[in-house]
């Protein structure tokens, strides 16, 4: 199914830009006319996968976070966010709830969180080039563009 | 992300108010975490409703305070918390170790 409305943000992985994804995601999503509940789980799952990005991906320093995100015309967003980081070896290890490889308190529960607020999540990684994280959910019915 | 500290005999009120994400957890864990040190506390109240945003980052916060305060032999309770925060309260389990009341901002 074609887009009927598609954006691109470039972010340097500093934790101060999490709330800025948040805040466009929100404000692109709108456009579907979301229910605050199903705008907060994406705004939720998003933060997710951009602090990843921030915390895990470039933990030696920072780089590029790729976010794009698409209206469909059945009602559907898609996000993807992306970066070149360092990868993940073990991905199903790594997306078993509580898990976690970083100290600083993390709850080794993002990719539950974004697990459970949307429809669905695909990961694609390759350690020493990157981490594709992929967010799929129902804003609402059919619409117009 | 501004936090206030309110203390009473034995409880110690910590008040937060924006968005609570990895970026301003630590800053908020740092300022509770000296608070604790110096009053000790056998009660940590976090009042959760300025809170506008949490993801797990925040339930990392929640979950090291559980232990700090178990150590102390002290407890946590979380106060008016938005609704919105209640998917990801639940899924992590914490709402079995600290009491959490709902009613925040967002009710
Ligand atoms: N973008 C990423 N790049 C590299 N590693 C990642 C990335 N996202 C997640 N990980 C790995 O997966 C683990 C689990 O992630 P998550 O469920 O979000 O928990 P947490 O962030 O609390 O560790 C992380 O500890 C990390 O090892
Ligand atoms: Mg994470």
């Amino acid at each position: 199914m074609k887009a009927q409305n598609t954006m691109k943000l470039t972010i340097e992985s500093l934790s101060i830009n999490e709330g800025f994804a948040r805040s466009v995601i929100c404000a692109f999503a709108a456009q579907l006319d979301p229910t605050i509940d199903v705008l907060s789980d994406i705004r939720t799952a998003l933060s997710e996968a951009v602090t990843n990005c921030v915390v895990h991906a470039y933990k030696n320093g920072t780089g590029a976070v790729y976010i794009t995100a698409a209206l469909y015309p059945d009602g559907r967003i898609r996000i993807k966010v992306r970066d070149k980081g360092c990868g993940i070896e073990d991905l199903q290890k790594a997306m078993e709830p509580l898990f976690t490889t970083a100290d600083g308190e993390r709850a080794g529960l993002g990719f539950a969180v974004m697990q459970s607020l949307m429809d669905k999540v695909t990961v694609r990684s390759k350690p020493g080039s990157g981490t594709t994280v992929t967010l799929e959910k129902r804003i609402g019915s059919t619409h117009e563009g | 992300m501004p936090v206030t500290i309110n203390t009473a005999p034995g409880s110690l009120t910590a008040v937060l108010v924006g968005d609570l994400d990895h970026h301003s957890a630590k800053p908020i864990r740092e300022r509770i975490d000296a608070a604790i040190a110096e009053h000790r506390p056998t009660e940590l109240v976090l009042d959760f409703g300025g809170i506008t945003f949490m993801d797990s980052s925040g339930i990392g916060l929640v979950m090291g305070r559980y232990r700090l305060m178990e150590e102390l032999g002290g407890k946590v309770v979380v106060d008016n918390a938005p609704t919105t925060i209640k998917k990801v309260m639940r899924l992590s389990g914490i709402d079995k170790l600290a009491t959490i009341n709902y009613g925040g901002a967002d009710k």
